[in-house]
């Protein structure tokens, strides 16, 4: 366990279920080239049994062969730092200095690794955001310090639109349930993701989660992170936006503080602006504190307890569920485009 | 920030690399950490020696390359040097600077035996 910001390998557990094993699995290319990597796992999961997966850029299709010889496919995405093994014991990188083949291992002591730290989050990140894209759901990642009202603004903005569009919660704690409890009170599904010693909700949880609550085409999916201005900054869930917290009970200069996180939102909603009376919170500071660090962060002044300013804020809901939308038939589109290609390709084999 | 996930990702590339390539000692891990990404080094040398005891890289020397912070200014309309998140241009002194470089955390590469 990390002694400086205390996240672990902790026992990650969705609805009290354990959730950690993996295996190991080989790729098998079209033209014959191999290579094998290690992914979590389970039967639950989309990327795994599907027999088709939505196509992101930059994607391919993978066909997998478990040890008990059954064949599954699906698509995975190569950002160029997959390594391929071929046939013929010759290893290259995946988009290395134009497919360039390594030294042999002989003579070389360098081995070149050009690997982001975190590309299998990223990875799962991807695949979460094509799942969320093909259905038209709406991700929003909300993330804050310890009690800047998550919890308590998801509620009231639930109780907002569960007339006009389904709303479904992920709720990141690292021991309790309690937050979950509070949103299915509204009577929205809500499944809670506990992280034990992690302090930040990864992608392939979210993945896990969003089969369990499977929620429907054109709803919006409202994520509640682990209260941490920190981590949760790295970790691509997936969704379309993060939306930070910053609450006037805390300091103008959090957005100086911690700014990768207010560097990776899209939106700032400054809560609890009811009790400003009586607090000496300047918050026109927090903002330009907010914008030096993002120059594009978008900004809304709420109270989750009197709603204050929530106009604003489901406005800019809207606007996103409108862009999801729009994401979706381009999906659409694209897909229809690939089926002409395809039918094209076995015409001519044909 | 989370350097024991970092550590965590790290052990993880190492390892498949190992596997797919065939080696099984790692001497030194070369890091290319972005001066904008936030990484405390100190912390993640720290997270680096426990996570890899027992792997192919245990007690392995890790090398972290610096790559300085950018960001491109609205005002001047061209690249410019920046050391922090929150640091104005250099040039013009306005804050309307989106970081374009030195975020990056990346395996760069191993020294293997
Ligand atoms: N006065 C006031 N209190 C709030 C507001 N939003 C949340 N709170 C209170 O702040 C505390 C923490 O809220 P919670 O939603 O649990 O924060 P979380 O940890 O970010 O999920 C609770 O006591 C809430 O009642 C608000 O807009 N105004
Ligand atoms: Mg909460
Ligand atoms: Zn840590
Ligand atoms: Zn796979
Ligand atoms: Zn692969
Ligand atoms: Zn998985
Ligand atoms: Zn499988
Ligand atoms: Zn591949
Ligand atoms: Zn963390
Ligand atoms: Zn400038």
């Amino acid at each position: 366990m990390c002694n400086v910001c205390g996240c672990g390998t902790g026992e990650t557990r969705l609805e009290g279920e354990a959730l950690d094993h993996e295996h190991e699995h080989e790729h098998v290319h079209a033209d014959g080239t191999v290579h094998r990597h290690t992914h979590h796992h389970t039967d639950e999961h989309a990327h795994s049994h599907a027999p088709y997966q939505w196509v992101p850029a930059g994607a391919h299709g993978h066909t997998h062969r478990h040890a008990d010889g059954s064949v599954h496919a699906h698509d995975h995405v190569h950002e160029g730092e997959h390594i391929h093994e071929h046939g013929d014991d010759s290893v290259h990188y995946g988009q290395g200095p134009a497919g360039a083949h390594a030294p042999g291992m002989s003579q070389a002591q360098m081995v070149r690794i050009e690997q982001n730290i975190l590309a299998k989050n990223d990875g799962y990140a991807e695949r979460n955001r094509g799942w969320l894209a093909d259905r038209g759901i709406l991700a929003l990642n909300l993330v804050s310090s310890p009690g800047s009202g998550k919890t308590t603004l998801l509620v009231r903005t639930i109780e907002e639109l569960k007339n006009q569009v389904p709303v479904a919660v992920v709720e990141g704690d690292q021991q309790t349930s309690f937050d979950a409890e509070r949103i299915r009170a509204t009577g929205a599904p809500a499944l809670q993701i506990n992280t034990g010693k992690g302090c930040h909700l990864d992608a392939h949880m979210v993945g896990r989660a969003l089969e369990k609550l499977s929620p429907p085409e054109d709803s919006v999916l409202l994520v509640e992170n682990v209260g941490n201005l920190v981590c949760p900054a790295a970790f691509d869930l997936g969704e379309a936006a993060k939306v930070v917290v910053l609450s006037v009970t805390e300091g103008e200069d959090k957005p100086l503080k911690y700014p990768d996180m207010f560097a990776a939102a899209r939106l700032m909603l400054v809560n609890k602006i009811d009790l400003l009376p009586y607090l000496s919170f300047d918050v026109q500071k927090a903002i330009d504190f907010a914008r030096r660090v993002n120059p594009r962060l978008e900004v809304i002044q709420v109270s989750a307890t009197t709603g204050a300013g929530f106009a604003d804020w489901l406005g800019w809901i809207d606007a996103r569920l409108d862009e999801a939308r729009a994401g979706r038939q381009r999906t659409v589109d694209q897909l229809r485009a690939r089926i002409a290609e395809l039918e094209a390709q076995l015409a001519a084999k044909g | 920030m989370h350097e024991m996930s970092l550590a965590e990702g790290i052990r993880q590339i190492v390892e498949d690399a190992g596997r797919s390539q065939g080696f099984n000692k790692v001497k030194t891990v070369v890091l290319e950490i972005g001066q904008l990404s936030s990484v405390e080094p100190d912390s993640l040398r720290f997270c680096f020696d426990v996570v890899m005891q027992d792997s192919i890289a245990a007690g392995a020397v890790l090398q972290i390359d610096s790559v300085p912070g950018s960001g491109w200014c609205m005002q001047c309309a061209e690249t410019v040097p920046v050391a922090a998140l929150y640091d104005p241009c250099p040039k013009c002194g306005s804050y309307q600077v989106q970081a374009t470089g030195g975020t990056e955390m990346r395996v760069k590469e191993l020294e293997i035996e």
